[in-house]
């Protein structure tokens, strides 16, 4: 399980005895007749049990761990804004979001961030383009059609894809795919975002598989009974029946996926090239907001200049854009389960 | 959760005995960073000098000239590595510094192996491909004759002093370029980007023409006098104009008390001329390293550069110069 | 496809049921490819690193430095950082990731509050590492002034690992059978007593299982110790926490950049290493895993 489920494809079970009880409440010696107290020792055992300061403060220590996530994302979003703040001071959010041009580093600088966002969003399409059906696929096959001993392969097999470094998908990009690609179209120069693109698309696609096939086992198994019953092939079971059913998070699945594409550093970083540019050509060489904000922080730009507070305002929009992706990913679950 | 833990701590005990033992004597830390020119040549002196010492780490980062004396003079650093002088408007924080020559580094303009229509540009050709809004996208722009081939440029990033010295070279004023070129602090990427690349046109430092020449086109420059292609004996004699330059180390005075940073300048001084050639860049003459050594020994603090690059000097004549600039006069 | 009750005298209906067989057939055929198509791309790409990297790998570039000739390179210092960031991540995360997912599954009241600590952590999981990145940048290589050392490398890692982690260690608390913490609360134990004595152990193997592939993931991240500065020329081995440092993704993306070949056989002899001691983090996982659940009997 090298995929994070972030969320429970199943709804969530009701309130189980995992919940904890305060007996101290319902201790039945506690309330027996006001009128008659028996006798009661000096001090009440229920409470130091439950509510001794040792109890409390191991309460409280525990508690305190849990608040570093929140900590963390109020750091995380803390960081954006605040730098980011003082880069809107210099360039107006609508100019930062709508122009075309983005040369920071130039002598008349432009802060037009679209160039950027396309580069990502080329990638993203490009892997979505790869992962989106093959994965779909994958895991269809694996849920219902791989025989035992297939399926003892094919799982630890995308397990392990899964599992493989981001730097070293990039080896593979740069080092095998493009001069790959470059004899199949000679145009193609050496950074180029459909060599990144499809590396990513592989990269993503284990998690597509692995959440779908999740999604499909949940699908109780007496629909697709009931559709066999009724004479129906196996792939009309499977696409009329458990795809339908499954459908929530398969799309939250895709979106999940998706969300990991953009926000991809390394595979860019070392395949996709450095030039910011508003196309849709992917034999060109582009660059996405990972890929940037690699590059300043490795020129190291002075502290306090524009540049470096750009860095700052695409990771905010970088933030925003695959926070929203998740939420999305989650009201999907959400709103469209189907409960069973 | 115990096993874990002591697996893994059996390594990082492993490693805290057996690193390099400092009973040599001279210990400490020394932090180099600057430019991706000259951060090669510093990466073999640093090598040599802890393969020598090795009581002593010497880190070698790359954050660019620009960015190197950032922290250079906010103290962070002990040594910037530059591939131009220091601006006297980079000069800040009350830290004195003591310039050094040790190599020239020549700017080799590249193209892919493919285009073997062209062998030499001129400096106005130049000029007119890199200059502010040049809409230059076609080689038959380039000069009549030239086929008919898209135009992809390569360069320094503008944090860069290989693209300050460009610039002003070509185009007469530092830092003036057009911005729809290929531009990374890493030179590695502009290699690998102009070899794959059938029409790309590039600067990069000479150094790293050299580490690939099986990979680029080497075109020379022909400043007025002929063209003249760049190359170990042309930038030490001052043919190569205009695109030869020195390259420096900046030492901060205040570290010079320090042991191991003295050692680790000597040993940069008195072995800059056999690594440089090793890594691509050119020696200066012994007289120079000699002038160098007593600059260095003497503390002589202060850029004799105050006016920014200076192109066509010696560097025997600017270090014999007094520093005209230093921390306490800096505006 | 027959949308009423199927016809069994039409004359076609023996053709149609073939055709949908037919067709069945084909997809079955198209997903097993499908299928096949990612196991493929991984054995290429396990194939081409081997065979560029084998050559490259000896004794002797585990023990070598970083070099600028490529016959004298090797991953010493990369390496033994990896190893050390693993340590100290383990060591920050560990603790405070189990603490976490112990006070969400066992104390917390299942309140609005608990919901939204639950969403913050699984959107944290879903955060490009980048972000981390710039997160360590800021806080604590800049405003705490830890500078690029290990200790900021590693504190930034544990924040990186910490969401997964509690995720993990959610789920193998979920997994423990209810009757456990019923009958030790039934005889009177408290709440820490029934945590500490009874839940933890019972799903310490599951818990394992997850602290080993979070690290797992920690030691194959590039990004975030990209911007917190371990990428530089480094020719020592740590010796405090304070010190530069490197790693092993990093020491691959240097070499992968440079475009001579050799040091393209350099970055792929690192990578075969670090596959080595992913794959056998994973192993260890996968045995544990299995290990006490035979114990247990299943």
């Amino acid at each position: 399980m090298s995929i994070p489920r972030p969320f429970p494809l199943s709804p969530t079970p009701p309130l189980s005895l995992s919940q904890p009880m305060d007996l101290a409440q319902q201790h039945p010696l506690a309330e027996m007749d006001p009128e008659h107290p028996r006798d009661t020792p000096a001090v009440d055992l229920t409470a130091n049990v439950f509510r001794s300061p040792k109890e409390r403060a191991i309460a409280a220590a525990l508690g305190a761990c849990a608040m570093l996530s929140v900590v963390t994302t109020l750091g995380i979003a803390g960081v954006l804004v605040y730098e980011s703040l003082a880069f809107f001071a210099e360039v107006s959010p609508l100019q930062f979001l709508t122009e075309t041009e983005w040369t920071p580093q130039f002598v008349d600088p432009q802060y037009g961030v679209l160039p950027l966002v396309s580069g990502t969003l080329l990638i993203t399409v490009i892997a979505a383009a790869v992962a989106l059906p093959l994965g779909l696929m994958s895991a269809i096959y694996i849920a219902e059609y791989a025989p035992a001993r297939v399926r003892k392969v094919l799982k630890p097999g995308l397990e392990l894809l899964a599992g493989v470094p981001t730097v070293v998908y990039g080896y593979f990009a740069l080092t095998f795919v493009t001069p790959l690609l470059q004899q199949l179209i000679p145009a193609l120069s050496i950074y180029n975002a459909l060599s990144a693109g499809l590396v990513v698309g592989v990269m993503i696609l284990p998690m597509v598989a692995s959440l779908s096939e999740d999604a499909l086992r949940a699908v109780p198994r007496t629909l697709a009974d009931g559709a066999y019953a009724l004479g129906a092939t196996k792939v009309e079971v499977v696409l009329r029946v458990l795809v339908p059913g499954a459908l929530s998070g398969i799309v939250a699945s895709f979106i999940l996926a998706l969300s990991r594409a953009i926000g991809e550093t390394m595979i860019v970083t070392l395949a996709a090239g450095a030039t910011p540019r508003l196309t849709l050509d992917p034999t060109a060489s582009v660059q996405t907001m990972t890929a940037f904000i690699v590059q300043v922080s490795l020129g190291d730009t002075p502290a306090g200049s524009t540049v470096f507070h750009s860095l700052f305002a695409v990771g905010l929009l970088l933030f925003l854009l695959t926070l929203g992706m998740n939420l999305l990913a989650n009201a999907v679950i959400r709103r469209f389960q189907e409960r069973y | 959760m115990k096993r874990t833990l002591l697996a893994l701590a059996l390594p990082l005990l492993a490693a805290c005995g057996g690193d390099r033992a400092s009973g040599d004597g001279l210990s400490g830390s020394i932090l180099v960073d600057g430019s991706s020119t000259v951060a090669p040549l510093s990466e073999a002196v640093a090598e040599e000098f802890m393969i020598a010492n090795p009581g002593v780490r010497v880190t070698v980062g790359t954050s660019g000239t620009g960015g190197g004396f950032a922290k250079f003079f906010r103290g962070e650093t002990d040594i910037s590595d530059a591939s131009r002088p220091v601006k006297p408007d980079e000069v800040a924080g009350g830290y004195d510094f003591i310039e050094l020559p040790v190599a020239y580094d020549g700017i080799a303009i590249v193209t892919n192996p493919g285009n073997d229509f062209v062998e030499c540009l001129t400096v106005e050709e130049l000029r007119a491909i890199w200059a502010p809004g040049s809409t230059v996208s076609d080689w038959s722009q380039v000069r009549a004759g030239f086929p008919g081939r898209p135009l992809t440029l390569y360069g320094a990033g503008t944090d860069s002093g290989t693209y300050d010295y460009f610039t002003e070279a070509v185009g007469g004023e530092e830092g003036a370029s057009r911005a729809d070129f290929t531009a990374s602090e890493d030179d590695n990427v502009l290699v690998q980007g102009v070899a794959g690349d059938p029409g790309a046109l590039g600067f990069i430092p000479l150094a790293y023409y050299e580490a690939n020449q099986d990979k680029l086109r080497l075109l020379g420059v022909d400043d007025g006098s002929g063209c003249v292609a760049a190359g170990a004996a042309t930038v030490q004699d001052g043919s190569y104009t205009p695109l030869s330059r020195p390259i420096f180390i900046y030492v901060r005075a205040d570290r010079t008390t320090d042991p191991a940073v003295r050692a680790f300048v000597a040993f940069y001084l008195d072995n800059a001329a056999p690594l440089a050639p090793e890594v691509g860049y050119v020696p200066l003459s012994a007289e120079a390293y000699a002038a160098a050594r007593e600059r260095f020994a003497a503390g002589t603090t202060g850029s004799v550069f105050a006016g920014g690059s200076q192109v066509g000097v010696t560097i025997e004549d600017l270090l014999r110069r007094e520093g005209a600039s230093d921390s306490t006069s800096a505006p | 496809m027959p949308t009423a009750a199927p016809d069994f005298d039409a004359p076609d209906f023996d053709e149609r049921v073939a055709a949908r067989k037919r067709r069945s057939l084909v997809l079955a055929a198209a997903l097993f490819l499908a299928t096949l198509f990612g196991i493929l791309v991984l054995v290429t790409l396990l194939v081409d690193v081997f065979l560029k990297g084998l050559p490259w790998l000896d004794l002797g570039f585990l023990d070598s430095y970083p070099s600028r000739i490529p016959e004298r390179a090797g991953i010493k210092s990369a390496l033994v950082g990896s190893l050390w960031v693993m340590g100290l991540t383990a060591l920050l995360a560990v603790p405070v990731g189990v603490a976490s997912a112990v006070f969400l599954e066992e104390y917390a009241p299942r309140s609005w509050i608990f919901r939204a600590i639950q969403v913050n952590i699984a959107n944290l999981a879903g955060v490009p590492s980048v972000l981390y990145g710039i997160l360590g940048l800021a806080l604590f290589v800049r405003f705490f002034g830890l500078g690029r050392s290990l200790l900021a490398g590693s504190i930034t890692m544990a924040l990186l690992v910490l969401p997964v982690l509690i995720i993990a260690t959610q789920e193998a608390l979920r997994a423990v059978p209810s009757g456990l913490r019923e009958s030790a609360y039934a005889l009177g134990a408290t709440r820490w007593q029934v945590v500490w004595g009874h839940l933890l152990p019972v799903a310490a193997p599951g818990i394992l299982t997850g602290v080993i592939l979070a690290l797992s993931r920690a030691i194959g991240e590039t990004a975030p110790l990209i911007m917190i500065g371990a990428f530089s020329f480094v020719a020592f081995l740590p010796a405090s926490v304070m010190d530069s440092f490197t790693v092993l993704p990093i020491q691959i993306f240097n070499w992968t950049a440079r475009p001579q070949v050799a040091f393209q056989g350099l970055a792929a002899a690192a990578i075969v290493v670090l596959m080595v001691l992913l794959f056998t983090m994973n192993l260890s996982a996968i045995l544990l895993r299995n290990h006490f659940e035979r114990h247990r009997g299943g």
